[in-house]
C-alpha cells in the first residue's frame, strides 16, 4: 500500500491476521468455489470447464426451479411473519411486565429449546404431528375425529410450524433488546399528552421497537430460506425447498454445477429481499432517527 | 379566594409495599399559582407530582382537579401536562412532531391550524424555525424547551415540572429559571415544580411546600418560609441558620452569648416556659468594624473562621461566655477589611430576626 504502518496498526493487523486467514479459508474460499462451479456444466460423468451461463438460463426458465424457489421464499416469508408476530408479545411481556431481577431467568428459559439438537426437535414434531402421532391419537381418543388428520405432517404447514418454533428465540432476543432500550418516560409522556395505552403502543412503542423487529425479520428469513433438514424431514413432496434441490444436485443428481448455480441464485435473491426490507424500514421510519 | 382551589388534595396516603411514601397530604393549589414542592430526595415530592398527573394511584385520599374528582382517572384524561425530568422527547419524531404530539386528537383543528399552534408554541420557548429539526440532535436546553412547548401547546390547566432544571449546567439553569417565571406569567397556567434546590424554589415560586418523609412540613410564600420557618428542620433545609440554646421565663427570652430580650420582640412559634432554641440567619447580624458605634444589641467574641467568597465573607464568631459559634455573612463593600482569625469581634444583632422554635 506504500503507507508506512505505525506501531498500533501493525499490532492490530497482527491480531486480526489469524481470524482473517481462517475466515478467508473457510468462508471466501468455498464461496468462490461455488461461484466458479456455477459457470461450468456437467457433462455426464465429467465436468466441462468452459465458462457458460447455460445453468443460469436453465435455472431461470425451467418451471421446476422457479416453483421451488418461489415456494422456498413463500414458506420462509410465512415462517418469518409467524415467528415475529408470535415473538413480539413474548419479548414485550419479558421487557415490560417481568420484574427486572427475573428478566435474565426468562431469557434463559427462552433458550431451553437449544438444549437438544435441532434434529431431535424435528423428530419430536413428527411424533406430535404424525399419522399415529400425539395430536391424532388424542383427537381420535376423544372421539372428535373418526380418521387421523393427514394435513398435519409432510406438507408446507408442518415446515412452517417446525421452523417457527425453532427460530422463535432468534426473533425474541432482538425485539426484547429494542424494547429494553425504550425510555419508559416516553410512554408516560405519550399517556400524559392524551394517548390511550393502545395508541401509545402504536405511536411510540412500536416505532421505537422497529429496529429490533427488522433485525428479527432478517435473522429468521435469511437462514430459513436455505434450510434443508426441516423440509426433508417434515415437508413431504409438497414442502420441498430450494436447499433440498441444491443438495440433490450435489448428491444423487450428480450435477454440482447446477447445484452451485441454484445456490448462487438463492443467495442473490435473499440479498435483494434483505436489502429491500432494510430500505423500506428506513423509509418508513422517516429517517428521523 | 372566592373560587374553589384548582387542585384540592385530601388525605393522600401512598404505600409501596411496606414503604409509606405519602403520609396524609392535604394541599390546596390556586389557579395561576407557581407552586413548588421542595424537599430532599426520597421525601415523596415526585410521588406527589405523579399522583397529580395520574401516573401513581394513591392508597387513600382524593385528588380534585378543577372541581372534578379525578383520583382514579387515567393521565390522558386529566387537565394536566408534565415536563419530565429526562424531558422524554420522542427520538423518532421531529421537533414539530414532538410539539404536535398531543394535538393529534384535536379533530376540531385543521392541519394548518395545528401547524400554527406548533409554531406559536415553539416561538414562545424561543425555538422559532426548529419544527423540522430532528429531535435527537438537540442540546439539553433545547430539549427542555421542546418539552415545555409540547406541554403548553395543549393549554393544560396545570403544568407539572419534575426537576426540569436539574440536568442543565448552572448558567443555563439560572437562565431557564427566569424563562420559566416569564412563561408562567405569560400563559397564566398553574405551574407545580418539584425541586430539591431550595434556592430554585425561593427564586421561582409564589408558594412553597416543604416536604420531609412523605409529609408536608410547611407551606408558605418564599419570604415567609425563609424568615419564619416553623421548625428547625425546615430552617436547616432552607439556607443557613444559626441555632443557639435559649430559655423562656415568663415574657422574657434569655439567649446566652447574646443577652435577654422580651418574648414579644422575637418571632415565636411556641411561648411555653423552659429550655428551647432560637435561630437567626447569617445576614441578619452584622460585624461592627473599628469606628462603628455600638447599637442596642451587641454581642462580643472573636473570629474563629473566615471563608472568603469574593463578594461575601463568611465569619464564624465564637461568642464570649458560651461555647456557641455563630456564622455571619458580610458583603465585602469597598474599603472594608477582611478580619483575620483570632481578631476580636463585635456582633450587632436584632431581636426581630430571632426565630424561637419549640
Amino acid at each position: 500500500m506504500g503507507v508506512p504502518l505505525d506501531q498500533d496498526t501493525k499490532r492490530g493487523l497482527t491480531l486480526i491476521a489469524p481470524p482473517l486467514v481462517y475466515a478467508l479459508a473457510l468462508l471466501a474460499g468455498p464461496l468462490l468455489a461455488v461461484l466458479v462451479f456455477s459457470f461450468w456444466t456437467q457433462d455426464y460423468l465429467t465436468i466441462d470447464r468452459t465458462p457458460t451461463l447455460a445453468n443460469y438460463a436453465e435455472a431461470l426458465t425451467d418451471p421446476i426451479y422457479r416453483t421451488i424457489m418461489g415456494r422456498s421464499i413463500a414458506i420462509s416469508g410465512v415462517v418469518t411473519i409467524v415467528t415475529v408476530i408470535l415473538a413480539f408479545p413474548v419479548a414485550y411481556y419479558v421487557s415490560f411486565h417481568v420484574r427486572p431481577d427475573r428478566k435474565s431467568l426468562w431469557l434463559f428459559l427462552i433458550t431451553i429449546p437449544f438444549w437438544t439438537s435441532y434434529l431431535l426437535r424435528i423428530f419430536l414434531w413428527k411424533v406430535m404431528l404424525g399419522f399415529n402421532g400425539v395430536i391424532n391419537s388424542a383427537l381420535t381418543g376423544l372421539g372428535l375425529i373418526d380418521a387421523p388428520l393427514t394435513f398435519l405432517l409432510y406438507n408446507a404447514n408442518a415446515v412452517v410450524l417446525t421452523l417457527s418454533h425453532a427460530f422463535a428465540p432468534f426473533a425474541i432476543l432482538p425485539i426484547f433488546v429494542a424494547l429494553e432500550k425504550i425510555d419508559r418516560s416516553l410512554l408516560e409522556a405519550a399517556r400524559d399528552l392524551g394517548e390511550t395505552a393502545v395508541t401509545t403502543f402504536l405511536r411510540v412503542t412500536l416505532p421505537l421497537a422497529m429496529p429490533g423487529v427488522i433485525a428479527a425479520l432478517l435473522i429468521v428469513f435469511i437462514p430459513t430460506v436455505g434450510d434443508y433438514v426441516t423440509p426433508a424431514e417434515v415437508g413431504g413432496p409438497g414442502g420441498l425447498m430450494i436447499a433440498n434441490l441444491i443438495q440433490a444436485h450435489f448428491g444423487g443428481l450428480n450435477n454440482a454445477p447446477m447445484g452451485a448455480t441454484l445456490a448462487i441464485l438463492a443467495m442473490g435473491i435473499v440479498t435483494i429481499i434483505a436489502l429491500a426490507t432494510v430500505l423500506i424500514a428506513r423509509k418508513l421510519s422517516g429517517g428521523a432517527r | 379566594m372566592t373560587d374553589a382551589p384548582l387542585i384540592r388534595l385530601r388525605g393522600l396516603q401512598k404505600y409501596y409495599g411496606d414503604y409509606h411514601a405519602l403520609r396524609g397530604i392535604d394541599l390546596d393549589i390556586e389557579r395561576g399559582e407557581f407552586f413548588s414542592l421542595l424537599g430532599p430526595s426520597g421525601c415523596g415530592k415526585t410521588t406527589l407530582l405523579r399522583v397529580i398527573a395520574g401516573f401513581e394511584d394513591v392508597s387513600e385520599g382524593t385528588v380534585v382537579l378543577a372541581g372534578e374528582e379525578m383520583t382514579r382517572v387515567a393521565p390522558n384524561k386529566r387537565p394536566t401536562n408534565m415536563v419530565f425530568q429526562s424531558y422524554a422527547i420522542f427520538p423518532h419524531l421531529s421537533v414539530g412532531q414532538n410539539v404536535g404530539f398531543g394535538l393529534r386528537k384535536r379533530r376540531d383543528l385543521t392541519a394548518d391550524a395545528k401547524d400554527g399552534l406548533i409554531a406559536e408554541a415553539l416561538a414562545m420557548v424561543g425555538l422559532d424555525g426548529y419544527a423540522d429539526r430532528a429531535a435527537h440532535a438537540l442540546s439539553g436546553g433545547q430539549r427542555q424547551r421542546v418539552a415545555l412547548a409540547r406541554a403548553l401547546v395543549l393549554k393544560p390547566k396545570v403544568l407539572l415540572l419534575d426537576e426540569p432544571l436539574s440536568a442543565l449546567d448552572k448558567k443555563m439553569r439560572e437562565h431557564m429559571q427566569v424563562e420559566l417565571i416569564r412563561l408562567q406569567r405569560q400563559v397564566g397556567i398553574t405551574f407545580i415544580l418539584v425541586t430539591h434546590d431550595q434556592e430554585e424554589a425561593l427564586v421561582m415560586s409564589d408558594r412553597i411546600a416543604v416536604m420531609f418523609e412523605g409529609g408536608v412540613a410547611q407551606i408558605a410564600e418564599a419570604e415567609d418560609l425563609y424568615r419564619r420557618p416553623n421548625s428547625r428542620r425546615v430552617a436547616e433545609f432552607i439556607g443557613t441558620m444559626n441555632f443557639l440554646p435559649a430559655t423562656v421565663t415568663g415574657d422574657r427570652v434569655s439567649v446566652p452569648g447574646l443577652g435577654e430580650v422580651p418574648l414579644a420582640a422575637v418571632q415565636a412559634t411556641a411561648t411555653t416556659d423552659g429550655e428551647t432554641v432560637v435561630g437567626f440567619r447569617p445576614e441578619t447580624a452584622t460585624l461592627l468594624f473599628d469606628g462603628q458605634a455600638d447599637t442596642d444589641h451587641v454581642a462580643s467574641g472573636h473570629v474563629a473562621e473566615v471563608v472568603y467568597y469574593g463578594d461575601m465573607t463568611y465569619y464564624d464568631v465564637a461568642l464570649s461566655g458560651t461555647e456557641a459559634t455563630v456564622r455571619l455573612s458580610m458583603r465585602n463593600v469597598f474599603g472594608r477589611p477582611v478580619l483575620e482569625i483570632g481578631a476580636a469581634a463585635r456582633v450587632a444583632w436584632s431581636p426581630g430576626a430571632l426565630v424561637l422554635f419549640r
